[in-house]
C-alpha cells in the first residue's frame, strides 16, 4: 500500500474486494442484525420520528382539551398520563434519539471512516432504545402510563401517592434507555477521537463532532445522575427501602437535586447537537467557512460544562438557602455568553457570506429566531423574583418548546432537509418544503408565545382545565390553533419526505457544493462508505482542496485508526460483521426489566446470566480470525 | 486472507500501546460513568448526612472497622497480584499469567464472602428499610458488590479466552481492559471505605 495514484490505478479491483467485504443482507434476519453505521442511523431517525408521531398525538389531545375552558374530553388522570408521557416521550425518546441518528450517520462520514469504533454496540444500542420505547409505551396498553410529570417529583411519585405500576414503567423503562444512551455516548466519542482520518487533527474537526462529543461527554457524566436516582426510586417503591420519605431521614428534595443534576446537562445533550447541523448547514448556504470556528467550538464545550452547574435553578421554589439561589442564577444567566458566540458567529457567517435560502437554510434561520426567544425566557427565569412569579407555569412550558421545539426541532429539520440526498440519493422537494416551514414557523410561533401570557397571568401547567376567564380563553384557543398548524406543517415534511424517495431529483454526491468529508462519498453512500480512505489537510476539505485519496484498506473489513489529537496515523482497526448476538443480549435485557416490573425476580436472574452469557459469545473470536495470529 | 498478513509492518506501530486501542478508550469510559454512578450515590449519602441531625442516626451504631479493613487489603493486594501476573504475561511466561489472575479472583471471591458475612451480622440489627441510612448504606455497598462479582466474571472470561487461546499475543487488549475495571472498582472501595466506614469515626 503506498501512494493515493497507486490505489486510484487499481480501482476496478478494490471495489471489487470492498464489495465482497460489504455484502449486503441476503435475510431478514441479516437485515436485522446489520452493523452497518448507516442502516442503524436512519433506523434511529425513523423510529425516534414515530416516538415524535405519538408524542404529538398526545400533545394534540391535550391541546384540545384545553382549547376551551372547563374541558370535558380528558379526565384528570387521562391528562395526567398525556402530559407525563408526552414530556417523557419528547425528551427520552424522539429528541435525544434522533440527534444520535444523525450522529451515528453522520460521524463516520465526517471523519473519513468506514464505520463507528464499536458497530455491534451501535446495534445494541440501537435495540435497547426501540425495547425501552415499548416497554415504556407498553404501560398505555393497561391504562396504567406514568403519571407524575417526566421529572417524577417524589412523594408524588412515591408508592405512597401512587400506588400502581405506573411510576415503575418509567423508572425501570429509563434505567433500561440509560444503556443504550451510554453506550452510544461512549461509542461516539471513541469514534471521534479514535477514528478521524489522518490528518484531520482536532482543531480541524467539523463542529457538528464538537457539539457531537460534547453531547456525549455529558452523557456519560449526567446519565448516572439519574441513574442513581431512579434505583433509589425504584427500590423504595419495590423493597421498600427508604430515600426520600422524610420520617424515616430521607428528603424528597434529594430526588429533585439528582433529576436536575441530570436534567439541566439534558437539556444541553438535546439541545447542542442542533447547534451543530446549524454549524454545519449556515456556512453553505452562506457559501463561506463558519466565522470564528474555534470560538464556537469552545463555546460548545463551555456551554456543556456549565449545564452541568446550573440545575438549582428548576428548584428556586423549594425554599434553598439565598445564598445558593444567588450562585445559580448567576450561573444560569452566564449561560447566555457561550450560547450568545454560537448565534453572532452564526450571524456573522451569513453577513459576511452570500446566503441561499434553500429550506435548510430557512430552518435554520428559523431556529436562531424562536431560539433567541427561548433564550430570552430563560435569562428572564434564571432572576430568582421573576422565577418565584412563573415558575410551573404556562410561562415556562413557553420557554422550553421555544429552546427545544422551536430551536432543536427546527435543527432537526434543518438537517433533514440538508443531509436527506446524502442518506436516500434524492432531494427533498423545495417548494413543498418552504411551504412545510411557513407553516412550521408561523404555526409554533401562534401556537407557544401566547403560553407566554398565559403563564404571566398565572396559568399553572400540570392542570387538566381551567375556569373561564377573558385573558386565558383567547390565549388558550389561539395556542390551540396554532399547535395544530404546526401539526399540519410537520405532517408536509413527513409526506415530503416519503415522495421524494421516488419522485425527488437525484442529488449526486454533493448538491449543495458543501465542505465536509460526507459530501465526498457517493449519495447514498456505498456500504463500505469511502473506497480509499480519505488524507485530510484542512478544515472544510472539499472547499480547500485539502483532501487526498489514501490507501484502499481492502484486505478485510478495515478502518484507519489515529492519534487522539494530531490524527497521526497508527494502525488499521478490524471492522465486525454483522452479529446476532448484539440483537439477542438486548432482547434478554427486555427480559430482566421486565421481569422486575412484575417482580418476577428468578425470571431476571435467568435474563440476566444470558444477557451476560450472550456479550461473552458477542465478544468472543471467532476462531477463524485469531488462531492464524496464535503463533 | 490471514490476519497475520494484515499486520504486517506498515499497519502496527512499532510498540503496542493498549491506551492507543479503541476498546480501552470504551473501558476507561465505561468507568467514568460508573465513577459517576458512584458518586452521584454517595451525594445522596451525604446530604442526607447533613440534612439529618446525627449520620449514622440516634440508635444505629457506626459501622465496625475490623472486617472492612481485612476486606480493603485483600481487594488492594488482588490489584497487585494482577499487575504483576500481567508483567509475568508480557516477559511471556503465561502460565504465571493464569496463576497470578486466578489468585486475583479468589481474593475478589475472598472478598465478597466477607461482604455477605458483613451483612448478615448488620441485618441482625439495621434493616434495609428501617431509615435513610442503612437503605443507602446496603445500596451503595450492595451495587460494589455487584461491580466486583462483575469484574470477577471478567477476569474469568479473560482467563477461559486465554485458556482458549484466543487472545491475540500482540495486541492482547482483553487482558488489559479486564484488568483496567478491576483496578477501578478497588479504586471505588476505597472512596467507598473512606465514606462509608472512615468518615463517621471522624466526627
Amino acid at each position: 500500500m503506498g501512494l493515493a495514484t497507486d490505489h486510484l490505478e487499481s480501482a476496478p479491483a478494490t471495489i471489487e474486494r470492498l464489495t465482497r467485504l460489504w455484502p449486503p443482507p441476503r435475510s431478514i434476519l441479516a437485515w436485522l442484525a446489520t452493523v452497518d453505521h448507516k442502516k442503524l442511523g436512519k433506523r434511529y431517525i425513523i423510529t425516534a420520528f414515530v416516538f415524535f408521531a405519538l408524542g404529538g398525538v398526545e400533545a394534540a389531545v391535550m391541546r384540545a382539551q384545553l382549547a376551551r375552558p372547563d374541558g370535558q374530553l380528558l379526565s384528570p388522570e387521562a391528562y395526567n398520563q398525556l402530559f407525563t408521557m408526552h414530556g417523557v416521550t419528547m425528551m427520552f425518546l424522539f429528541v435525544q434519539p434522533v440527534l444520535s441518528g444523525f450522529s451515528f450517520y453522520l460521524t463516520p462520514l465526517m471523519i473519513g471512516a468506514r464505520e463507528l469504533a464499536f458497530p455491534r454496540l451501535n446495534s445494541f444500542s440501537y435495540y435497547v432504545f426501540l425495547l425501552a420505547g415499548l416497554f415504556i409505551y407498553a404501560s398505555f396498553l393497561i391504562g396504567t402510563a406514568p403519571n407524575a410529570g417526566w421529572f417524577s417529583y417524589t412523594p408524588l411519585a412515591s408508592s405512597r401517592f401512587n400506588s400502581g405500576p405506573n411510576i415503575d414503567f418509567y423508572a425501570l423503562g429509563l434505567l433500561f434507555l440509560g444503556i443504550s444512551t451510554t453506550a452510544g455516548a461512549i461509542n461516539t466519542i471513541v469514534s471521534i477521537l479514535k477514528l478521524r482520518a489522518p490528518g484531520m487533527s482536532i482543531d480541524r474537526m467539523p463542529l457538528l463532532l464538537w457539539s457531537s462529543l460534547t453531547m456525549a461527554v455529558s452523557v456519560v457524566f449526567a446519565m448516572p445522575a439519574l441513574s442513581a436516582a431512579l434505583v433509589f426510586l425504584e427500590l423504595e417503591r419495590h423493597w421498600h427501602f427508604v430515600f426520600f420519605e422524610t420520617r424515616f431521614g430521607g428528603s424528597p428534595l434529594l430526588w429533585q437535586h439528582l433529576f436536575w443534576v441530570f436534567g439541566h446537562p439534558w437539556v444541553y445533550i438535546v439541545f447542542l447537537p442542533a447547534t451543530g447541523m446549524l454549524s454545519m448547514v449556515i456556512p453553505t448556504f452562506s457559501r463561506r467557512p463558519i466565522v470564528g470556528h474555534t470560538f464556537v467550538a469552545l463555546a460548545t464545550m463551555i456551554t456543556g460544562l456549565v449545564g452541568f452547574g446550573v440545575w438549582v435553578h428548576h428548584m428556586f421554589a423549594t425554599g434553598l438557602p439565598q445564598l445558593s439561589m444567588s450562585f445559580f442564577g448567576a450561573a444560569s444567566i452566564t449561560i447566555s455568553i457561550p450560547s450568545a458566540v454560537q448565534i453572532f458567529a452564526w450571524l456573522a457567517t451569513m453577513y459576511y457570506g452570500r446566503v441561499v435560502f434553500k429550506t435548510a437554510m430557512l430552518f435554520a434561520v428559523g431556529f436562531i429566531a424562536q431560539f433567541v426567544i427561548g433564550g430570552i425566557s430563560g435569562v428572564m427565569s434564571a432572576a430568582v423574583p421573576f422565577d418565584w412569579q412563573i415558575t410551573d407555569t404556562y410561562f415556562i412550558v413557553a420557554h422550553i418548546h421555544y429552546v427545544l421545539a422551536g430551536g432543536t426541532l427546527f435543527g432537526v429539520f434543518a438537517g433533514i432537509y440538508y443531509w436527506y440526498p446524502k442518506m436516500f440519493g434524492r432531494l427533498l422537494d423545495e417548494r413543498v418544503g418552504k411551504l412545510s416551514f411557513w407553516l412550521m414557523f408561523i404555526g409554533f410561533n401562534v401556537g407557544f408565545f401566547p403560553m407566554h401570557v398565559s403563564g404571566m397571568l398565572g396559568m399553572t401547567r400540570r392542570v387538566y382545565t381551567y375556569a373561564s376567564s377573558p385573558g386565558l380563553n383567547a390565549a388558550n384557543l389561539i395556542s390551540t390553533m396554532g399547535a395544530y398548524l404546526f401539526a399540519v406543517g410537520i405532517v408536509v415534511t413527513l409526506w415530503n419526505v416519503v415522495r421524494s424517495r421516488i419522485a425527488g431529483e437525484v442529488a449526486g454526491p454533493n448538491p449543495w457544493g458543501a465542505g465536509t468529508l460526507e459530501w465526498l462519498a457517493e449519495s447514498p453512500p456505498e456500504d463500505y462508505n469511502f473506497a480509499s480512505m480519505p488524507v485530510v489537510s484542512g478544515r472544510d476539505p472539499l472547499w480547500t482542496n485539502a483532501v487526498s485519496p489514501g490507501p484502499a484498506y481492502d484486505e478485510a473489513r478495515l478502518t484507519p485508526r489515529t492519534s487522539t489529537l494530531d490524527a497521526d496515523l497508527e494502525t488499521a482497526v478490524e471492522l465486525p460483521h454483522d452479529n446476532y448476538w448484539a440483537v439477542a443480549t438486548s432482547v434478554t435485557l427486555l427480559v430482566a426489566f421486565g421481569a422486575l416490573l412484575v417482580r418476577w425476580y428468578w425470571v431476571f436472574g435467568l435474563a440476566l446470566a444470558a444477557t451476560l452469557l450472550g456479550s461473552a459469545r458477542w465478544m468472543w473470536p471467532l476462531q477463524s480470525k485469531v488462531a492464524e495470529t496464535e503463533v | 486472507m490471514t490476519t497475520a498478513e494484515l499486520r504486517s509492518d506498515h499497519l502496527l506501530p512499532p510498540a503496542w500501546k493498549p491506551s492507543q486501542e479503541v476498546g480501552w478508550w470504551a473501558m476507561a469510559l465505561v468507568c467514568m460513568s460508573e465513577a459517576a454512578l458512584f458518586a452521584y450515590f454517595l451525594v445522596g449519602y451525604f446530604y442526607l448526612g447533613v440534612e439529618n441531625p446525627a449520620w449514622p442516626p440516634a440508635g444505629i451504631e457506626k459501622p465496625k472497622l475490623e472486617l472492612p479493613l481485612i476486606m480493603t487489603a485483600l481487594l488492594v493486594s488482588s490489584s497487585i497480584v494482577l499487575i504483576i501476573a500481567e508483567k509475568q504475561r508480557e516477559h511471556g511466561k503465561r502460565a504465571l499469567y493464569r496463576v497470578g489472575t486466578t489468585l486475583t479472583v479468589l481474593l475478589g471471591f475472598a472478598f465478597l464472602t466477607l461482604q455477605a458475612t458483613e451483612y448478615l451480622e448488620k441485618l441482625r440489627s439495621m434493616g434495609p428499610t428501617e431509615h435513610a441510612y442503612a437503605s443507602l448504606f446496603y445500596t451503595i455497598t450492595g451495587f460494589h458488590g455487584a461491580h466486583v462479582a462483575f469484574g470477577l466474571l471478567l477476569l474469568v472470561y479473560t482467563l477461559l479466552r486465554d485458556a482458549f487461546g484466543r487472545i491475540d499475543p500482540e495486541r492482547p487488549i482483553v487482558v488489559k481492559v479486564s484488568s483496567l475495571y478491576w483496578h477501578f472498582v478497588d479504586a471505588v472501595w476505597l472512596v467507598i471505605l473512606a465514606s462509608l466506614y472512615i468518615s463517621p469515626r471522624l466526627t
